[in-house]
């Protein structure tokens, strides 16, 4: 085991960001166009990234695997974008939404980039308003702010239910900027299937082009993952259906650590699952429990339809377990509560497995029209996909798997352990610890595409002294055939299970075993479950057509199956190691009383970074500790 | 769970099949039995391709991803319209309780000359990109943004402008439109920025830019049909079309003086 060193800056905690401003090295602005930057991904980190290293002089190539790089997942993200502007004038601060999010994360953040975080968050409403984003104003022009969990004041910005959308737009429209200028080569329908890495440093990528079957190779000096979370290791998520964890998960294996793989996080109100032809589920925004109420019968197995059970039958937990905080509850430990009532036989629907959030009090005391223009196109959604009315009937909700805390493991910088290998937004593992507060993925993509790595990456440049190299580096070769000899192996299998039937098998063991709760005898079941998984894909596969010359998107979901079964061991691994209970991993063994998380900061205040030992040997645990002298280790309440 | 009926159908598919842009395409003949109503499209489709991996054939490619009707990804022509026949929804939020059982459907890609077909139900899209490349945006590099309030944008204008901004850009406009024109997209564009004060300074050159772009791509010209809007599943206003017609014209006349 080695020690993992996070390099963050002296200083106190407000200076350490500024100090390490001026202390990186810069790269002169006419020796920019010298450097080639791969980008892999265009959501939000990408597209800002890519856009904000063009406009400084750099010749950047991207890469997506969609038609077009609007289509990137962020486009999804529903609520809002966190800011520590105290616009509202209710007592925030870029303290308070370090202070909350240090706290959100049940102390497994790396307190300076949270810190970092916080500072940069007021320029990204700034640079997102300029740019022309369309955020909700109130009648005086200024902007407008809602609440969201884990949080006492209202900092979050939005456009109605789209602020992803808007956002991604605004950085996908800066991006395509700089592709009409020049310094953005953008190569769209590309996959990312392996790193290259010569003399320890990464120097490009080989990538298979989705429309031809081509396998290409490209160099660059630095290359920058922005390829979002591995959600999807479920199944069923509210992921879109290509979101993957492939190119980090190359990437790992050609020696980046993955961090805390097991932090993921079920958000509490995804629409319920309904059969077994559903290939995703859709989330409901939190921003939806700033007025609508969760609730469940008090009597168990209270089959009565939601109007005959009168008020005092209803439980509302979330409002009696954490009175200060209520409906507003972190997302982590509203799921849980979900979870406990089910399990208790108080779930409510058809299948048992769901709670209500209901709307009637908002509707009688704001009007149906405020309710609608709040929340209009999520409550348009519900019903295209229930058939239910929400005004009329309360939707029903149930937690799914949503986002990834865990990720590559980066350095201050967003560089892991691999020089020259940075990774941004969802796919590094830094800033939300063991749970992340709603609103703050938007912002942490922004920050590390438009103000980390644009510093940071010069620093790296600058200090480097990389040789040029071009796709006729040996290694380039090598990587090229390892890439072909493993499309072909899928190709060959040609067994009787679909790469879908395959995954879903995988995602039922990860649900059951690793999901909300785990517990050390599950664990090392879904390792051994995982492991036939494994065998029974590389036995019985069957990829349809060919690997070239046509879309084949069968091969596709193949490889990236392959690589959610190794990562899926990974976090059954890491649940099973870390002996204790934070944020998203709640370990069964390991709860107050009051069923609350219960950390053990003796044993387990450290990033877990897990270095791949080859196919025959476990990978190997690193520990980065983690030292909290700016917010105090204590029990999280939100009581 | 879910809808309000818990039941399934049956239905008989005849979907465009075409292996790449250069190979022509007919019509093939599916069951697709014991659907749930309360699937998607897409989960129908789902549901019909295991079938036929499983058989031996070949998958019917389609796009798609977020199937949360945001991601503008999903395609394809219902039943003679973009989306299906439902207004407002894109196919992935189109279910199958909105269909009978016995039903037939018909399922072709968007039809335009600057949408190529990739395979099957799959169009080439990138055309949009190329025409939001010559000028959708402000352009305002990263670092040189002013505080977000020290602005004030009336309300109105800032509704306004986010209802155009909606557009996901999935192009059923243009497939719903006799003349293949992509003037609803390039309006909705034009009427976002040129709605905000952010996005004046540009604006002339702006719309000047993406009409020539879109014109040099193959797009037809409008013929004030009003099809596009009537296709489209976010609801883009038709007076985003005429707003850019009046900020083309002024932007010409500019132009000439």
């Amino acid at each position: 085991m080695a020690i993992l060193d996070g390099k963050v800056p002296p200083g106190s905690i407000e200076e350490k960001w500024t100090n390490h401003k001026f202390n990186m090295k810069l790269v002169n602005p006419s020796n920019k166009r010298k450097f080639t930057l791969i980008v892999v991904g265009t959501g939000l980190a990408g597209s800002s990234a890519a856009a904000t290293l063009a406009e400084l002089g750099y010749n950047v190539k991207v890469f997506c695997i969609h038609e077009s790089p609007r289509r990137a997942h962020s486009i999804a993200a529903q609520g809002g974008i966190n800011a520590a502007k105290n616009y509202q004038n209710d007592g925030d601060s870029v303290h308070r939404l370090f202070y909350d999010t240090v706290k959100g994360g049940d102390f497994r953040a790396r307190e300076a980039n949270v810190h970092r975080l916080a500072e940069i968050s007021p320029n990204i409403i700034d640079q997102c308003v300029a740019q022309g984003v369309p955020f909700a104003r109130e009648y005086g022009g200024t902007l407008s702010n809602r609440s969201f969990g884990g949080a006492q004041v209202s900092r979050t910005f939005y456009a109605r239910g789209q602020t992803g959308q808007q956002l991604l737009i605004g950085a996908y429209q800066a991006m395509m900027r700089q592709v009409e200028a020049g310094g953005v080569q953008l190569y769209t329908r590309r996959e990312m299937l392996e790193l290259v890495v010569i003399d320890g440093a990464a120097r490009g990528i080989v990538t298979r082009n989705l429309r031809t079957g081509e396998i290409e190779s490209h160099a660059g000096d630095g290359v920058i993952l922005a390829t979002g979370g591995y959600g999807n290791v479920f199944y069923l998520s509210t992921n879109a259906k290509q979101s993957n964890a492939t190119a980090i998960w190359r990437a790992h294996k050609k020696g980046a650590y993955f961090g805390n793989p097991c932090f993921t996080q079920i958000h509490p109100t995804c629409i319920p699952v309904s059969g077994d032809y559903q290939s995703k589920l859709t989330l409901m925004s939190e921003s939806l429990r700033n007025d609508g109420r969760v609730w469940v019968p008090k009597s168990k197995g209270d089959k009565r339809s939601p109007e005959q059970i009168s008020d005092d039958e209803r439980d509302y937990y979330l409002e009696r377990v954490y009175p200060s905080f209520g409906n507003l509850a972190p997302r982590d430990v509203s799921s849980r509560q979900a979870k406990f009532r089910v399990d208790e036989g108080r779930g409510v629907g058809p299948s048992g497995q769901a709670v209500y959030l209901d709307f009637r009090d908002a509707i009688k005391r704001l009007g149906e029209h405020v309710v609608s223009e709040r929340y209009g196109n999520l409550f348009q959604m519900y019903e295209k996909i229930t058939g239910e009315n929400p005004y009329k009937v309360p939707m029903r909700i149930y937690p799914a798997s949503h986002y990834t805390m865990g990720g590559l493991w980066v350095d201050y910088n967003l560089m892991s352990n691999l020089p020259g290998l940075h990774v941004l937004g969802e796919a590094n593992f830094s800033d939300h610890g063991a749970n992340r507060l709603g609103a703050s993925a938007l912002m942490q993509g922004l920050s590390d595409g438009y103000f980390v790595i644009p510093y940071t990456i010069g620093h790296y440049l600058a200090s480097a002294a990389l040789p040029k190299i071009t796709t006729d580096h040996e290694a380039f070769k090598a990587t090229r055939s390892d890439v072909e000899a493993r499309v072909a192996k899928l190709m060959s299998i040609k067994g009787s299970c679909t790469a879908d039937d395959i995954h879903k098998e995988l995602g039922h063991i990860m649900w059951e075993y690793v999901g909300m709760s785990r517990n050390s005898d599950g664990l090392k079941l879904a390792i051994e479950k995982i492991g036939k998984v494994k065998e029974r894909f590389w036995n019985d596969l069957r990829v349809p057509g060919e690997a070239t010359g046509t879309v084949n998107e069968e091969l596709e979901k193949a490889g990236r199956v392959a690589d959610f079964i190794e990562l899926g061991e990974l976090m059954a691994r890491d649940a099973l190691h870390r002996d204790e209970s934070c944020g998203g991993h709640f370990r069964e063994e390991y709860q107050t009383p009051d069923n609350e998380a219960q950390r053990d900061d003796a044993n387990f205040c450290y990033v877990a970074g897990w270095e791949w030992k080859g196919d025959a040997r476990p990978q190997e645990l690193h520990k980065e500790s983690l030292t909290f002298e700016n917010v105090k280790l204590a029990t999280r309440s939100y009581k | 769970m879910g809808g309000a009926s818990q039941s399934t159908i049956d239905l008989k598919l005849k979907v465009w099949r075409q292996k790449d842009a250069a190979t022509g395409g007919r019509f093939e003949d599916y069951d697709a039995t014991g659907i749930s109503t309360d699937a998607s499209f897409l989960e129908m489709l789902d549901v019909v391709n295991q079938r036929l991996i499983k058989g031996g054939e070949d998958p019917i490619a389609f796009d798609h991803d977020c199937r949360e009707g945001i991601c503008g990804s999903c395609s394809m022509v219902i039943n003679g319209n973009p989306h299906g026949p439902e207004r407002s929804t894109a196919t992935c939020q189109l279910h199958m309780r909105k269909f009978n059982d016995g039903d037939t459907i018909v399922v072709e890609p968007f039809r335009a000359n600057a949408f190529p077909v990739i395979k099957d139900l799959s169009v080439d899209r990138t055309s949009f990109d190329e025409i939001i490349a010559v000028g959708g945006y402000v352009s305002v590099n990263t670092g040189n943004a002013p505080d977000a309030n020290a602005l004030p944008v009336p309300k109105v204008d800032a509704d306004q402008a986010f209802n155009a901004a909606a557009c996901i850009g999935c192009g059923a406009c243009v497939a719903a439109c006799a003349n293949g024109s992509a003037m609803l997209f390039v309006g909705a564009k034009v009427g976002h920025l040129a709605l905000l004060p952010q996005g004046r300074s540009e604006h002339n050159e702006r719309v000047l830019a993406m009409m020539d772009k879109m014109q040099e791509l193959g797009f037809g010209n409008c013929s004030n049909t009003g099809a596009c809007a009537v296709a489209c599943p976010k609801d883009i206003s038709f007076e985003n079309i005429v707003r850019m017609n009046r900020e083309y014209a002024k932007a010409s006349i500019k132009k000439r003086t």
